[in-house]
């Protein structure tokens, strides 16, 4: 494995039963990069991105993340990564600090450390009044922020994002993605799904799923130019008739 | 929900029909017959003959005759005495002891009263030994001759299905009202309805006449299922039932829709109901006597509908009483749903 | 071990916030024993009887004083005729009536015998029977009286009531409310809130994190264990001290047994988790498939033997039933494991059962 990739896939295989999940995919991502992984729903996205995060087991292949393999040290895998799910998945009956208490003692982060590195957070977000509101009380813009920092507030390797605009206004996720440019800026590997096209626009290379295979991957502008696209929704359809075509 | 509006009623009334019974049948009982006489036989083979008890013998009471009380495999030990019939004929005093499990008191009272009666009857036809003082003086007596009216065979089950259809109609009104109103809270499909064009009141009346009519629907098929398989009788008339019936889901409905106004989700909804429901049943006579509960817990019964609608079905169905003969319980249902129903309804408009 | 504190920090976070749950979480209990204590009797008082006096002589008189000075009946009101009896019943004015047949004290000088009828409203069967055997032996008695020499014959039976003398009622419900709240709390209650974390998509994260399943698994128990234990020990103080029922057998033998239940009850809980994929499938599972009948088929309330043979078979796959027979024979009757071992054998092979399912339902759902 090479130095500055943090993603390493090889011919992975993922099958339930008859069915093939993820056909012999190759990818890697790099340190510090936002990788974009995009695919129609049931392409697969779901299936490879459990198998990253060492909630699954390949059939076949070989998986490397943040230096750990995804056979044998899934548990060194969670350790090193952050996830963050569609639903901002935070608990509504506890505050903002419990949660990110919660979260962060479960990712064994040490009381004291939790304490600064939650104070650094409020001054960051300017929270100071809201770190003690019911989650429930939340815009949902609001949510989606707390979600991610709560996601990289141990500092993990990389961090998995699994559509996490969907239902947010656009200037909202403007302010978002301001968040991931700074988690990156520090370090930390952002790998993203998203259904919004202009997003992918944003990453710095991305690859399209379908039926089970990568059937594109390079940077926003390298796929414009293969396919002869004016934008990324344009690849997108190209790519979804290509398949039919065939 | 529609199967469980229809198979629920079966289920239950089968279920709890059967398993809800505080009639004394076939209850193990161990007899010590010390005395070996034609008397203490005859007593023996009565036992044997009731329908109440299983009889087991044992020649002498001793640790392996507690050993049978103590694990259950008993419920009760009669001994007879030694020299029974000669005390007895000779007008000496003399005593039956019966020792019985009394971990279920209601069940251990009910033992000592067959087990006596039992006793009585066949020693009441004993002739005492002739001796002076009997050729004197004739032996008096007062004839007692039961009627069991109502319900003639002491039908258990007759007293218990009215009780499951109480429960089973106050379901439907509270349960299943409040449980989809909340739903629809906590779905948030009440702000879209909150937006049409649509009176309150004819959203509220929309959500809650359906229940009545379900409500109905299933007291009937239970009092269906009842006639038919447990041969529940219906002495009152059809129109009494109907009318009582639709006032106590009146009243039901709209506890159920109060439930909802206070409750956020579904689970909140559901452990407050359980709490009034548990109270209402436990004290509602459904399963005990209200007639031998102390006065102040008759008084809060009181507040209680389902103690009102508990009197009215069991005297509808079983004693053929009509609106009159139960007027009392009349105007007390019809002044609680009028009542709740506002209360309800106007907590309902300021909350939502 | 810091992990797991967190985790459990946010499960007694979640349980407390829950303000309205939690009350009526310890309310059950209270109200449950107190009604069952205060409100529901075994004995028969006051009930109500009326006469019809067909006669109307000194002796039909005493008859009634006699019965009206008795403890368990109250003489309400006179009739003049049967279908003044059938209204009075028909309004649940009275439960029973007497009814003396005309000449009866002339009668009864005379012939040396009288008659009276004892009307019962049998549409409570127990209670008429009661009623019947108590106004039986009140008129008995009173033949006897009026004969003061001897009577026929001289017999009488005593009884004993063992185990509980004075046929307190908490005896029965003590242990029961035990095993209902033990079950509430812990399968009910954690069930829903495993599943609660499935349906807001939580799960996901916990098991993204480093927490180990087993982790997150006891972590959720823990609390619900903790909380029912509070619980079983205050009914049993409670039951103890307001009601006298006793302690009779090892407290450490009842702890155990206490225990393995809620051990039991847990392993239903993580099952039904398992199964059930929002809180309202969970919920109406554990209603139907636990409350009902640990309340309808344990012996809680109504005697197994009783039943018809199918349900005296169903009653044996309740756990409930089995807690109880134990608690009863620890705490009623004194006994200790010799004679409880059969029922802890079974209630651990259920827990195992229940575990063996839900960790292989689990699996496959990782693979």
């Amino acid at each position: 494995m090479s130095e500055e990739n943090i993603i390493e896939v090889k011919n992975l295989v993922k099958k339930f039963g008859n069915f093939t999940a993820n056909d012999n995919l190759n990818f890697s991502v790099r340190k510090s990069e936002i990788f974009g992984f995009l695919g129609a729903n049931g392409a697969g996205k779901t299936t490879a991105i459990k198998i990253l995060c060492g909630l699954l087991l390949p059939t076949s292949g070989e998986v490397n993340v943040a230096g750990f393999d995804a056979f044998k040290q899934r548990n060194m895998i969670k350790k090193n990564i952050g996830y963050m799910s569609q639903g901002f998945s935070l608990y509504e009956d506890l505050t903002v600090k419990e949660n990110i208490e919660f979260y962060a003692g479960i990712y064994g982060v040490k009381r004291s450390v939790i304490k600064t590195r939650l104070n650094e957070l409020v001054e960051k977000l300017h929270i100071h009044e809201l770190k003690d509101e019911f989650v429930k009380d939340l815009p949902l813009g609001w949510k989606q922020k707390i979600a991610f920092s709560v996601a990289i507030f141990h500092k993990p390797q990389v961090v998995f994002l699994d559509e996490p605009t969907s239902g947010v206004d656009p200037i909202t996720r403007r302010q978002f993605w301001d968040l991931i440019y700074e988690a990156v800026d520090d370090g930390i590997t952002a790998f993203i799904t998203t259904h919004y096209m202009d997003e992918a626009e944003y990453c710095d290379r991305i690859s399209i799923m379908v039926d089970g295979k990568i059937d594109a991957m390079g940077t926003p502008t390298e796929l414009k130019r293969l396919y002869n696209a004016q934008n990324m929704d344009d690849v997108f359809v190209k790519l979804a008739r290509k398949q039919e075509i065939i | 929900m529609i199967p469980i509006i229809f198979i629920m009623p079966f289920v239950q009334t089968l279920i709890l029909v059967y398993a809800a019974t505080l009639e004394l049948k076939n209850t193990n009982i161990t007899i010590v017959d010390l005395d070996h006489s034609v008397i203490s036989q005859t007593l023996c083979s009565k036992f044997e003959a009731s329908p109440f008890f299983n009889v087991n013998f044992e020649s002498g009471y001793d640790d392996d005759t507690e050993y049978l009380l103590l694990t259950e495999k008993t419920k009760a030990v009669l001994i007879i005495p030694e020299n029974f019939e000669n005390d007895l004929k000779s007008g000496i005093k003399t005593q039956l002891q019966l020792n019985i499990n009394a971990i279920d008191g209601q069940g251990a009272g009910l033992i000592s009263i067959y087990v006596n009666q039992t006793i009585l009857s066949q020693l009441s036809n004993v002739k005492p030994f002739a001796n002076k003082t009997n050729l004197q003086v004739m032996p008096a007596k007062i004839n007692a001759n039961s009627r069991f009216w109502y319900n003639e065979t002491l039908n258990f089950k007759h007293f218990m299905l009215p009780g499951i259809l109480t429960i089973l109609v106050s379901m439907i009104g509270i349960f299943l009202t409040s449980l989809n109103l909340v739903r629809e809270k906590e779905m948030g499909t009440i702000e879209q309805i909150n937006v049409t064009p649509i009176k309150k009141w004819q959203f509220i009346a929309g959500k809650l006449i359906p229940f009545w009519i379900i409500g109905l629907l299933v007291l009937g098929i239970g009092i269906g299922i009842g006639i038919v398989l447990f041969d529940l009788p219906f002495r009152g008339s059809l129109l009494t039932m109907f009318v009582f019936t639709c006032l106590y889901l009146i009243t039901s409905i709209a506890l159920g829709l109060l439930i909802s106004d206070f409750a956020s989700t579904q689970q909140q909804a559901m452990f407050t109901i359980f709490f009034f429901f548990l109270i209402f049943v436990l004290m509602g006579g459904i399963f005990t006597s209200v007639e031998s509960m102390p006065e102040w817990a008759q008084n809060i019964n009181k507040i209680n509908p389902m103690y009102y609608f508990m009197k009215i079905i069991r005297s509808v169905l079983l004693k053929g009483a009509t609106v009159f003969d139960l007027i009392n319980e009349f105007f007390a249902l019809l002044g609680y749903g009028i009542l709740a129903l506002v209360v309800a309804v106007w907590q309902y408009r300021k909350v939502n | 071990m810091n992990r797991f504190l967190a985790f459990l920090t946010k499960e007694f976070l979640h349980i407390f916030r829950d303000v309205r749950t939690m009350m009526i979480l310890f309310l059950i209990p209270v109200f449950q024993i107190l009604i069952f204590g205060y409100v529901i009797k075994n004995e028969v008082r006051d009930a109500k009887v009326g006469v019809l006096d067909f006669s109307g002589d000194v002796m039909t008189a005493q008859i009634v004083s006699k019965l009206d000075a008795a403890n368990d009946i109250e003489i309400v009101d006179y009739y003049k005729n049967y279908s003044e009896i059938e209204s009075a019943f028909k309004a649940n004015k009275i439960k029973a009536a007497i009814v003396f047949e005309p000449n009866f004290a002339a009668t009864f000088v005379k012939e040396r015998e009288a008659n009276l009828q004892i009307i019962l409203d049998a549409s409570d069967p127990n209670l008429a029977n009661l009623l019947n055997s108590y106004i039986s032996a009140i008129s008995a008695n009173y033949a006897n009286e009026q004969k003061a020499s001897q009577a026929v014959i001289n017999v009488s039976i005593e009884p004993r009531m063992l185990y509980n003398e004075n046929l307190v009622s908490a005896y029965m419900f003590v242990p029961g409310t035990m095993a209902l709240i033990l079950m509430v709390i812990t399968a009910l209650m954690s069930s829903i809130s495993i599943v609660r974390e499935k349906e807001i998509g939580t799960m996901e994260i916990l098991l993204v994190s480093p927490l180990k399943p087993i982790q997150i698994i006891l972590g959720k128990l823990a609390p619900y264990a903790i909380l029912s234990i509070v619980n079983a020990i205050s009914i049993i103080i409670i039951g103890n001290f307001v009601f006298g029922v006793p302690i009779l057998g090892s407290p450490i033998v009842l702890l155990i047994l206490s225990f393995i239940f809620i051990l039991m009850a847990l392993s239903l809980g993580l099952l039904i988790s398992n199964i059930a994929k929002t809180q309202q499938v969970a919920m109406f599972i554990s209603m139907f498939g636990l409350l009902l009948p640990t309340m309808l088929l344990s012996g809680f309330i109504f005697p197994i033997e009783n039943m018809p043979v199918a349900l005296q078979y169903f009653s044996y796959i309740v756990p409930a039933k089995y807690f109880l027979i134990a608690l009863k024979s620890v705490m009623l009757k004194g006994l200790g494991f010799a004679f409880i071992w059969k029922e802890l054998l079974v209630l651990l092979g259920m827990t195992s059962l229940f575990i063996g399912i839900s960790v292989k339902k689990f699996k496959i759902r990782l693979d």
